[in-house]
């Protein structure tokens, strides 16, 4: 409890918000908190978005990473094609799994993060810093709106953590 | 009997059984990769044996790490590339698959997460292996002791996931050549070559009783319904595009020369 309460004062004055675990199941191994931050948006696929003027950089979040274990490898597409709401555009090992990335919003790919392909590491290390993906010119800046706000995906990985 | 048996599966999740011998494993990985992104239902694919040799990498392997290229080239070993993580292997007809496909919330308390469905499936082999010494899941590998005898790999998608598995009942030591010493290792391999690494699970349990109790571990999850093979192939059959493939003559004589490219440069 105590660990809990200080975690959430320096997640207060940090401006981050923190998902606890209200218990493990028999094959949960993650740690009990996750970074989420304010002022993106969250795909229930554990994937954010930050939406800056024309365009949006797209990563997954700390809960995600934590749960995947250490990324060995990160597989992106390419500049100049599209992403689409709710299917993948790439995927990452860890754990010897690949696992889907899936993305929150459509458009064009503009950039991708090609620093990955050497250090795939920086999504575990700085998921919404140097761990971002990609970066995408939204078609629909509506589809946001359907997205999760932090304290909303907050409850989301509590509640999803709880019911296993 | 019968009845207990019907009044027991109430309530478990269906579970489709394929089960072939000696289906080139291309093609099962074909199969699988079609089944995990296409079908909405579970199954069980059961490869006893694939037709003939052949390395498969992982989703990142790369050819000049993890193969011995030249003898690879000389003997006209296929090369495959699989849309799975994880290691290489050789595989050949003393190799029994075991392929398990899944909803992610089928199996309670199974998060869609690679260490969360490998303890699991660690717990599903434990059943299969009961009684022998030495059994367990150890740094993700199906061990006896400390010598592995199953490599296992993983693909997780939105709402799906594959844990596929190759179990070494038997295998030919000559075969292990074609494979380097990997940088990536568990720490428990502690650097030992493939020959002092692997063990045979024919020293442990024969063919048939390996396929019978894990048929029987399943069960006991799913209610398990053998299904009709053309079935299988011809519905799932058009249109999809694989990410699993042969490597080319020509992919892997690049490998050589960009190998022996970089060498020269820091040379």
């Amino acid at each position: 409890m105590a660990l809990r309460m200080w975690a959430s004062s320096t997640a207060n004055a940090l401006r981050i918000s923190v998902a606890s675990k209200a218990r493990l199941s028999p094959y949960s191994f993650s740690r009990c908190f996750s970074a989420v931050i304010d002022g993106l948006k969250y795909a229930t696929s554990h994937e954010w978005v930050k939406h800056e003027g024309s365009v949006a950089t797209i990563g997954i979040t700390d809960h995600a990473q934590d749960h995947l274990g250490e990324v060995v490898f990160v597989d992106l597409p390419e500049v100049g094609t599209s992403a689409t709401q709710g299917k993948s555009f790439g995927a990452v090992e860890s754990v010897k799994a690949t696992s889907d990335i899936n993305s929150p919003i459509s458009g064009e790919i503009v950039e991708v993060n090609s620093k990955l392909s050497e250090s795939p590491g920086a999504i575990n290390s700085s998921p919404y810093e140097e761990g971002w993906m990609i970066k995408v010119k939204p078609s629909n800046p509506s589809e946001l709106e359907s997205l999760l706000g932090p304290k909303e995906y907050t409850k989301f990985c509590e509640e999803e953590d709880a019911a296993h | 009997m019968t009845m207990l048996r019907q009044a027991t599966k109430v309530g478990l999740p269906f579970m489709n059984l394929v089960r072939f011998k000696g289906l080139p494993i291309l093609e099962q990985l074909h199969l699988e990769e079609k089944l995990l992104r296409t079908s909405s239902d579970n199954w069980c694919i059961v490869n006893d044996g694939t037709n003939a040799p052949a390395i498969v990498m992982g989703i990142s392997g790369k050819p000049s790490e993890l193969i011995e290229i030249g003898p690879v080239l000389r003997d006209h070993v296929p090369v495959i590339k699989r849309f799975s993580g994880g290691g290489t292997v050789i595989v050949d007809s003393g190799t029994i698959f075991v392929t398990l496909i899944c909803n992610k919330d089928v199996v309670p308390g199974v998060q869609p997460y690679p260490r969360s469905i490998m303890s699991w499936s660690g717990l599903l082999y434990s059943e299969v292996f009961q009684g022998i010494d030495g059994f367990q899941l150890r740094e993700n590998d199906y061990v006896f002791g400390d010598h592995k005898f199953g490599g296992n790999a993983q693909s997780i998608i939105k709402s799906r996931w594959i844990h596929h598995t190759s179990f070494l009942w038997d295998y030919d030591s000559r075969n292990m050549a074609y494979l380097k010493l990997p940088a990536r290792a568990p720490k428990y391999r502690s650097a030992r070559n493939h020959a002092e690494f692997v063990c045979r699970m024919k020293e442990y349990m024969p063919r048939s009783i390996f396929i019978e109790r894990t048929m029987k571990a399943l069960e006991s999850h799913f209610s398990v319904k053998p299904v009709n093979l053309d079935a299988v192939v011809g519905s799932h059959s058009s249109g999809y595009v694989h990410s699993t493939r042969l490597l080319s003559k020509h992919e892997l004589k690049d490998a050589v020369t960009t190998l022996l490219e970089s060498r020269a440069l820091s040379g």
